[in-house]
């Protein structure tokens, strides 16, 4: 049971982290630095908990705005770069995040034992959930209500005019600067929300692991982060999380048996995908093809 | 309304706009006419800041915006459309003009947050007028990228409307079009003109132009050969060697 509940609080986390890359990819941009932010969230929120001895909520909101603020920071000077030049440059921000705290080493008697982030060893004894007698379940639930609230927002942010703007930006940057929009301005938003989400998925991911190091920060979860809503489709989230539970629970876990074969899958999937749907798995296409559907059952029961 | 003095850009060796001075009075609408490469589409992407100026001024009700962003100058009241159509193909046909609601009117009036994360139902009459105006209530709901070509350029004259301009530049807004949509396009013009909108229309469809403009100025190589009525315009000489070549060559 617990490794059913422990990979529902992966797809949780993880849910989190392509929602972050969701919000800069609607503006057309595509950031590798999506993992230097969770990185970030998740050692704020860390040492927040375990050395200034804070609750957790308040520990993931100071991780996510600090995360945002980052992201803010290096959305300006990275944003004026495009294509495949700002993935060179974000990727390098992800990397430099990860150095960063590869040789991080600040750790407090707590007690009477050494906490916090131990350069490479990485950050061991994140023990506030266990210590606060929270059961497995109980983590996922919280994990689960974080991410039903962002993916709430982020709905209802694409609904919103602001949704509308951000794919404006991210259709075709001249003309949406034609028609009076601050392209910037849009772009470096959309960077800081994306920031302040993997801070929270960061936060997350830091307390139910209890240990994190700088290895788990790295390329690969970069692009798992851009792949999830490129899987999915930019239309609406639910596709990031269809991508997730697709490549974490099917694709990670259900085809354990195959080793690290599956890598070899998932990057033959991502072509795949984007030469079948480039639009993703869920588009403006297929909902309005569902649409239809069920209106012509409702006449065809009528 | 709108002072080009001196305008000037180069690119690299080639002088694309060369020292132009133009004037375009409160409400008229003024033709911009010239051979293909004279220049006409780099005066309208330097009017509204698309690049940087190499010499002169661009000036706006008297106050000089050279250097004024792009997405301010919608703001101040100057709207274009582009000669290959720029919608924004994935969005429907009233979030395309939801998107380009940007006046200064427009941003001031309204509670920020009610302005950014309001929901469709604050769709305003504004696009309903726009919609009607350009006969395209019917599509209000489809992907701009499924329109017709000829709805496709109607939605664009539309966006460029949205922000509520006092002076449009309309370039090469009927390329592609049928006699009936060149009709219609002219008309819309002539009611937008009662409107009081100043409109700036470059255009290769000389009937279009010399139907519908008030003065017409006439570019070749980057320089301002003519300028006058569409009636003197057509009985200069210089206009005519920059269509049609030199008498001799004939």
């Amino acid at each position: 049971m617990d490794f059913y509940l422990g990979l529902i609080q992966i797809i949780g986390v993880h849910t989190l982290l392509g929602l972050s890359a969701y919000c800069v990819l609607l503006t057309g941009q595509v950031s590798l630095a999506q993992a230097g932010f969770f990185a970030i969230g998740a050692y704020v929120a860390g040492m927040l908990t375990v050395l200034a001895g804070w609750p957790i909520v308040p520990a993931l909101v100071a991780a996510s705005l600090v995360a945002g603020a980052m992201a803010c920071a290096v959305g300006f000077p990275a944003l004026r770069v495009k294509g495949l030049m700002l993935v060179v440059a974000t990727t390098a921000f992800g990397e430099a995040v990860r150095l960063f705290f590869f040789n991080f080493n600040y750790q407090l008697e707590r007690g009477g034992f050494r906490l916090g982030p131990h350069g490479g060893e990485g950050f061991r004894q994140i023990r506030y959930f266990p210590e606060h007698g929270w059961s497995t379940l109980d983590v996922m639930l919280f994990i689960w209500a974080v991410v039903v609230l962002v993916m709430a927002a982020l709905w209802w942010m694409d609904r919103s005019r602001a949704g509308a703007v951000l794919r404006a930006v991210g259709e075709d940057e001249l003309a949406a600067q034609s028609s009076g929009i601050n392209v910037t301005a849009v772009k470096v938003t959309a960077m800081t929300v994306g920031g302040v989400i993997a801070g929270a998925g960061g936060g997350l991911f830091a307390h139910y692991t209890t240990h994190i190091e700088h290895v788990q920060f790295g390329v690969v979860l970069a692009t798992f982060a851009v792949a999830y809503p490129i899987l999915g489709g930019l239309s609406n989230v639910f596709g990031t999380l269809l991508a997730v539970i697709f490549i974490q629970g099917f694709l990670i876990e259900g085809l354990r048996f195959m080793g690290d074969w599956r890598n070899l899958l998932f990057g033959g999937l991502i072509v795949l995908a984007m030469n079948v749907r480039p639009r993703g798995l869920i588009d403006a296409g297929s909902i309005a093809a569902l649409r239809r559907l069920l209106r012509n059952k409702e006449r065809a029961g009528a | 309304m709108l002072e080009l003095k001196g305008l000037t850009k180069h690119f690299g060796g080639v002088r694309a706009v060369d020292n132009i001075d133009l004037t375009v009075a409160q409400g008229e609408i003024l033709g911009l006419i010239g051979p293909n490469g004279s220049g006409k589409s780099t005066i309208v992407n330097l009017i509204c800041g698309l690049f940087p100026l190499t010499g002169g001024q661009v000036i706006l009700r008297g106050t000089d915006i050279s250097q004024v962003p792009p997405h301010t100058r919608v703001a101040m009241g100057i709207a274009r459309t582009f000669q290959n159509i720029r919608l924004f193909g994935q969005l429907t046909v009233w979030q395309n003009l939801w998107v380009a609601q940007n006046s200064a009117e427009q941003a001031g009036n309204e509670n920020f947050l009610r302005r950014w994360l309001g929901g469709p139902q604050r769709a305003r009459a504004d696009i309903d007028r726009a919609l009607a105006f350009f006969d395209l209530q019917h599509k209000r709901d489809e992907l701009a990228a499924n329109l017709a070509f000829g709805e496709q350029r109607r939605l664009e004259f539309a966006r460029a409307l949205a922000a509520r301009p006092a002076l449009v530049l309309l370039d090469e807004p009927a390329a592609g079009m049928n006699a009936e949509e060149i009709d219609q396009l002219d008309a819309r013009i002539r009611k937008l003109r009662a409107e009081g909108v100043t409109i700036l229309l470059i255009e290769h469809h000389v009937e279009l132009v010399m139907a519908v403009t008030d003065r017409i100025a006439v570019l070749n190589f980057g320089q301002k050969i003519a300028e006058g009525t569409p009636a003197e315009v057509q009985a200069n000489p210089l206009v005519r060697e920059a269509y049609l070549g030199t008498a001799t060559a004939a």
